[in-house]
């Protein structure tokens, strides 16, 4: 079984060099220059030395050793000093991936201050969409074809093809506009220090963490449902009704363990997706997370805090899928033995 | 029913035309069971619908998209514009029709990338084992790209080079199709690669090599025909999928141009109107989800009425 533990890792590193490869080559190749949005008064000579200073005239492969270096040793040794407030070596000196346009601030420092939001979000709307997910799929394959689990499968199939930005609108435009019940807009300076700012905080977070909720648990209840049918059909299941044990134990005790199976690494491989899809969400309702850090990034041409966090989502897929291996391995002997 | 030897010619002939069974293929068998689904059935007369009113929309409604007359700014729905107008006062509906041609031919040009490349890379992989495994590997490397900010950093990036070589739309047109289905391949690949390896392994194909047909006529006169089932169930989902990630670019703003009426670019406009013009967002959304919902419920028919164990 350890071998295919050390199997699985050791070919997520070379993917993950592969893909910081790719990042890292095609934001250089662009055109695009941060000279580039200086006044034109600024003689050429000073634009050399700018981008000296921050080392573009190095040939490509310093270049990309050079990153790679900051965001393997210097920049998780930053995280570990921000977050645990000790000192490892010499950290002022140290070469850091800064920002160009928020003059020279280093780029993990904005990811440290913007992730808190987005986990609060997409854990949240994960969490639930979970926990709805599961049961619902469970309940509409059990009772397969019936008018619960058919207008659950068309729910389902609406929830996945109504794009977020368009279930996140309806939902300013009927909550926030006609009914007035929500805020429209992130309040993204509210602390929660006693049960009014808690409120508060809920108010705000439930549209988002709804909309992003509602993709998911359709994605999920499908492939749940479709998972649970497939091993309802199976023979230990005839057995187990036929040596009369009631419904509601063959299906808690047998068919859920096994049917949870893929389920769980779904669940595992989803968690990349949600951030993904609250991209989109933090747009909607100007929460100020990742996402909208990587989008005003794109539009201010800010290229090291493009790179940074376009690896950070690369990052999170790569590591779930390590750990969706490693959890069905876990839970499903078969696959460790092949 | 029996047929007596007493009876007289003509009424034997007209037995015999009725016993005589219809005509059955393939084809036709699983056009039967597509149409017993209800969802189906509905996603393809809407899809229908749909298309043929983008298509001839333009020709009965003779309202220009692009006509700006701000004394009619904000309108609801009147006479003269059945979807009410924008805050320039462009005509919503002649706007949401034009986006529509758009959108549609993304989706479907996007979705021929995706298809020819998957469909490539998933047959060499199956069908010669030496390239298998790097094959594969490739495609895992590249389901591990994340989707949305790698489409995102490609076209801000490339925008301008291709706008400078092939005009404003084509060039933005080009790089949204072909970055769509660059990143949409993987799918498709996996899911030819795994029927190629089943149909591989069938008699006709033992046979057909032992006879000693050449390998590229037994890729396409046996392995094709018979991987393409889960193509076309790929290729209908990928448009859906294709649309959808079009729709969610051009509302970060980086579709295509201010100018070109995209559908999720309807979005972006008229989504800091919501408070006085929340039709100008409704109609788009409903479009756009409309289209994704009945392609996916085509989609999901396909699937079933062309898998074989589930027929009949």
């Amino acid at each position: 079984m350890g071998t295919y533990f050390v199997r699985r890792l050791l070919t997520a590193i070379p993917t993950l060099l592969a893909i910081s490869f790719v990042i890292f080559a095609i934001l250089d190749l662009a055109p695009g220059d941060p000279t580039g949005t200086l006044p034109p008064q600024i003689k050429m000579e000073v634009r050399e030395q700018i981008r000296k200073a921050l080392g573009l005239d190095e040939p490509f492969h310093v270049r990309y050793l050079l990153w790679l270096k900051q965001f393997f040793i210097n920049e998780p040794l930053n995280i570990v000093e921000q977050v645990f407030n000790v000192k490892i070596g010499d950290s002022t000196n140290r070469l850091r991936v800064t920002s160009w346009s928020s003059r020279g601030k280093p780029v993990v420092d904005l990811i440290v201050e913007r992730t808190p939001q987005t986990l609060w979000v997409v854990g949240f709307a994960y969490l639930l969409s979970v926990l709805i997910a599961i049961p619902l799929g469970v309940v509409g394959a059990v009772r397969q074809n019936s008018i619960f689990d058919q207008i659950s499968t068309v729910m389902a199939v609406i929830g996945y093809s109504v794009p977020t930005f368009f279930t996140g609108l309806l939902a300013i435009v009927i909550f926030s506009v006609h009914l007035k019940w929500f805020p429209s807009v992130y309040n993204t300076t509210l602390k929660v220090t006693d049960w009014a700012s808690f409120v508060a905080q809920i108010k705000q977070m439930i549209m988002p963490v709804a909309v992003l909720a509602f993709f998911q648990t359709a994605a999920l209840s499908r492939y749940t449902r479709s998972a649970v049918l497939d091993n309802l059909k199976q023979d230990y299941v005839r057995t187990a009704y036929a040596k009369g044990f009631r419904e509601h134990y063959v299906v808690i005790r047998h068919v859920l363990r096994n049917s949870l199976i893929p389920v769980v690494t779904l669940v595992a491989l989803g968690i990349p997706q949600i951030f993904a899809g609250a991209i989109i969400t933090e747009q909607i309702f100007r929460v100020n997370g990742l996402g909208s850090l990587l989008i005003i990034a794109i539009q201010s041409f800010d290229i090291p805090v493009v790179q940074t966090t376009t690896f950070i989502f690369a990052v999170l897929i790569v590591a779930f899928n390590l750990i969706a291996d490693i959890v069905y391995g876990i839970l499903d002997p078969r696959i460790t033995y092949s | 029913m029996s047929v007596q030897s007493g009876t007289a010619p003509a009424a034997n002939i007209e037995l015999t035309r009725e016993l005589k069974k219809p005509h059955r293929t393939l084809w036709g068998d699983a056009w039967v069971q597509f149409r017993r689904n209800r969802l189906a059935m509905f996603g393809l007369i809407t899809l229908i619908l749909l298309v043929l009113g983008i298509l001839l929309g333009p020709l009965v409604y003779r309202v220009d998209p692009d006509y700006i007359d701000i004394t009619q700014s904000n309108l609801g729905l009147t006479a003269e514009h059945p979807f009410g107008t924008d805050d320039l006062g462009r005509d919503t509906l002649a706007r949401n029709l034009y986006g529509g041609r758009i959108s549609l031919a993304v989706g479907v040009v996007a979705m021929l990338i995706a298809i020819f490349f998957g469909t490539t890379i998933g047959l060499l992989s199956g069908f010669f084992p030496a390239l298998d495994n790097p094959l594969m590997r490739f495609t895992d490397m590249m389901l591990a790209l994340p989707q949305l900010p790698l489409l995102l950093v490609i076209i801000m990036l490339f925008r301008d080079t291709l706008r400078s070589l092939f005009g404003p739309e084509v060039g933005i047109f080009m790089l949204i199709v072909f970055v769509i289905g660059i990143l949409g391949w993987m799918p498709t690949a996996r899911v030819v690669r795994g029927s190629v390896l089943s149909v591989k392994k069938k008699e006709f194909v033992e046979a057909a090599v032992n006879i000693g047909v050449g390998q590229s006529a037994i890729l396409r006169r046996h392995i094709l025909p018979n991987v393409l089932s889960p193509i076309i169930v790929s290729a209908t989902l990928s448009v859906a999928s294709a649309i959808l990630t079009e729709s969610a670019l051009s509302f970060l703003g980086l579709g295509f141009p201010p100018d070109v009426p995209t559908w999720g670019r309807l979005l972006f406009d008229g989504k800091d109107f919501l408070t006085f013009t929340p039709w100008v967002v409704i109609w788009p959304g409903l479009f756009i989800s409309l289209t994704i919902l009945s392609i996916n419920f085509m989609g999901d028919g396909l699937r079933d009425a062309l898998d074989p164990r589930m027929r009949g």
